[in-house]
């Protein structure tokens, strides 16, 4: 009922913004005409309408992304994370009379390489807008941004995710990207509730944001927080940001309603505060169940924000700054607009070289996107979708995965279990990254070739593994000549362990004479154990052959 | 500000001298021979760059006049007079904290709405807006070097109120009172 009526009121809005061109001056008088109308029209159509079908989640983020750059985005004050409160800041950062912006050159440079890297149109001229509004972390009482004329538009992120019962069915999807709007960061505030005063840091003051504004295109957690991941990756690729949400140099807020397929979007709440991807699936997730419950219990849905609390796993609506927002956009007087040139050809003359951004130049340097890695490695190593998320999505796998493939005869697709499951599972077990690693791309490369030529089996291996990664340094052979790990591969001894286990089970050596080949392996398995997993497997399986035929 | 000037500007769109320190937006601590140095640079540039735009942003030959005329408008060609209601002077001094619900303040903000309301008469019809004189100018861009702060001593010294090394203000931003107060103040100073 709700959705139906915010169509209605969008069509008739529609209608005004028409008016309201035509005849700008009668438009406050149409609007009051037509919203009384349309109360009393649509409530009859309301109720012949169908029984309620599924409510469905409907998504849209907003992303602050902090711009890798040495410095501020209109100073020259240096940019860092945990400096000493106000050490980073220059007269205008702290907005003292009389200082003027100064644009970076780098940070124009990452919002192009950021938008070519997410398929968007660069606009060759964008303007900077004041947006005002009061907090004490904001000194200048505005923030530049640009409303009216972003540096890019119209572009989308293509990501994917690894869906179905066995999560091993890669899942594409695509968000559509409104646009991307360099701005200023603002300051931080401590409040201090006993002394009832607020400590303000303007170190962050002024740092370059890009601000991307996604299009609500996704329906529930899992699909933002891969979205959100796999932008991430872009922009750690690029360099453009260096991603660390916990750091805060990636913010994402979320808007969320629910609607009815095919009806208009419900009444959206905007989340924020939330400063991991998990969470950001949570607090969707929770906000869209929360809404449904809502709706069910025969309630409205209130247009507002909230935040995530991390320890309940909920969102609680924010105490409003103010009531009233009007942030009365104004163009940034001190600032001519921003020109970015297509290439070289298109340069004014006479303009200084240092002073011109060249999207030709910065779409060249472009480094291959993760989407295209996956893609690549699929191909060229035959391996499956699933593994190249893993190695792509892990800090420096892709490398050690490369190391360890150039050292050793075996092939891709026999080594990428031994590193997305041994290697990153240990690693993961101790919360280390690829580079901790105790065991070296050229160490584990000595133990598969051992394996590969016949040396030891697999099971052996993998006890080398862990014996290797608890003392390293040691070398997979040293480990298995200590241990006695090598295979064995001696017919004799072979043949009369295998005889002790045939003549201790009867009645196995009768089920596979009977025909029930498979317990073969059980009678294999036994034999293993026996030898530790030393035993060739391929002369074990011929010696019980023989011996039950 | 004259109306004539502002006309003036508009329809030619020169630039005057006095913008160019805008031109030089390179921080705070120009100097005047810094300034008087990126002009040249800046004016030079321009005119290499914008051909198109003959006979503009030529620093000998600005169009802007280098003294203001007054021509007042007569009321009638003005729109009527506007009167504020109380509860736009609430809406303002929210937007600005700025108080000023006295009847000197009101008359003031009314007296000035009237003197840009002379806008209104000037005829823009064929005139593509703009945001500033310099919209056709090049940005000056920035090298990313870091060339400021580590201040913090100085800048601290400005604030009225410091804890170690951070500015201290209010709790959030402080209410307002309501429109009954408002209006409870206002009856007053009528008195």
């Amino acid at each position: 009922m709700a959705a139906s009526s915010v169509a209605a009121s969008e069509l008739l809005q529609n209608i005004n913004k028409h008016i309201s061109i035509l005849y700008p001056k009668a438009s406050y008088v149409i609007r009051r005409i037509s919203t009384s109308r349309q109360r009393s029209d649509s409530q009859p159509q309301l109720r012949v309408k169908s029984a309620p079908k599924q409510l469905v989640g409907v998504v849209g983020l907003e992303v602050h992304a902090q711009i890798n750059s040495n410095t501020k985005l209109f100073s020259g004050s240096s940019v860092r994370f945990s400096a000493p409160p106000n050490s980073l800041v220059s007269p205008f950062d702290a907005s003292l009379p009389g200082t003027l912006p100064v644009l970076n050159t780098r940070c124009v440079e990452a919002a192009v390489m950021t938008a070519l890297a997410l398929n968007c149109t660069i606009n060759r001229t964008s303007l900077f807008d004041r947006k005002h509004y009061f907090y004490a972390d904001l000194p200048t009482g505005y923030q530049i941004t640009q409303q009216r004329r972003p540096i890019a538009v119209d572009g989308f992120l293509a990501y994917s995710f690894l869906g179905g019962k066995k999560r091993n069915q890669v899942i594409k999807r695509t968000v559509s990207i409104k646009q991307i709007q360099l701005e200023q960061d603002s300051g931080k505030s401590l409040h201090d509730d006993l002394r009832s005063q607020t400590l303000i840091d303007l170190n962050r003051a002024g740092v370059g944001l890009m601000e991307l504004v996604m299009e609500p295109d996704m329906s529930c957690g899992e699909e933002a927080a891969a979205a959100v991941g796999e932008l991430q990756l872009i922009l750690q690729t690029l360099g453009t940001c260096q991603g660390n949400m916990s750091e805060g140099q990636l913010r994402v807020d979320a808007n969320v309603s629910v609607h009815e397929p095919g009806e208009p979007l419900g009444i959206r709440t905007e989340v924020k505060n939330i400063n991991s991807i998990r969470y950001l699936a949570k607090a969707i997730d929770y906000e869209i169940q929360r809404q449904i419950a809502v709706l069910q219990r025969g309630g409205t849905v209130q247009s507002q924000t909230r935040a995530f609390d991390s320890k309940s796993g909920e969102t609680v609506p924010m105490r409003d700054k103010e009531g009233l927002q009007d942030y009365r956009f104004m163009p940034e007087p001190n600032l001519p607009p921003l020109i970015v040139y297509e290439d070289n050809a298109s340069l004014p003359s006479g303009i200084d070289a240092c002073q011109a951004v060249v999207v030709q130049e910065i779409r060249e340097a472009l480094p291959e996107l993760p989407a295209v890695k996956r893609e690549r490695l699929v191909q060229t190593y035959g391996l499956l979708p699933e593994h190249s998320f893993t190695l792509v999505n892990e800090d420096g796998l892709l490398e050690y995965f490369e190391a360890v493939l150039k050292a050793t005869k075996k092939e891709p697709r026999k080594v990428i279990g031994w590193v997305t499951n041994e290697l990153v599972g240990h690693l993961k077990q101790q919360d280390m990254s690829v580079s901790q690693s105790p065991i070296a791309p050229s160490a584990l490369a000595e133990l598969l070739e051992l394996q590969e030529t016949g040396h030891i089996s697999s099971s052996a291996a993998r006890r080398v593994f862990q014996e290797m990664w608890r003392s390293p340094g040691k070398t997979a052979l040293q480990i298995i000549q200590e241990q006695d790990l090598g295979l064995v591969s001696d017919t004799a001894q072979l043949h009369s362990i295998c005889q002790e286990v045939l003549d201790s089970h009867p009645d196995e050596v009768n089920a596979i004479r009977g025909g029930n080949k498979k317990v073969l392996n059980k009678l294999m398995g036994l034999v293993q154990r026996e030898t530790k997993g030393r035993a060739d497997p391929v002369l074990v399986r011929k010696i019980i052959q023989e011996k039950t035929s | 500000m004259s109306v004539v000037n502002l006309a003036v500007k508009r329809s030619c769109r020169g630039v005057s001298l006095k913008s160019c320190n805008l031109l030089a937006n390179d921080g705070y601590s120009i100097t005047n021979e810094e300034i008087f140095h990126r002009r040249r640079k800046i004016f030079m540039q321009s005119h290499n760059t914008h051909v198109t735009r003959l006979l503009s942003s030529r620093p000998l030959n600005s169009k802007v006049p280098d003294a203001a005329t007054w021509e007042p408008v007569p009321e009638d060609q003005l729109p009527p007079p506007i009167h504020i209601p109380a509860d736009l002077v609430d809406q303002l001094e929210r937007l600005a904290l700025v108080d000023f619900r006295t009847k000197q303040g009101l008359a003031c903000l009314e007296k000035a709405i009237r003197f840009a309301d002379q806008l209104h008469a000037v005829d823009t019809s064929g005139v593509e807006p703009m945001d500033s004189v310099l919209e056709d100018r090049s940005l000056n861009l920035r090298e990313d070097a870091v060339t400021e702060g580590d201040c913090a001593e100085e800048l601290l010294q400005l604030s009225k109120h410091t804890v170690e090394e951070y500015f201290v203000a209010p709790p959030g931003n402080i209410p307002l009172p309501t429109r009954e107060e408002r209006a409870t103040i206002l009856r007053h100073s009528e008195l």
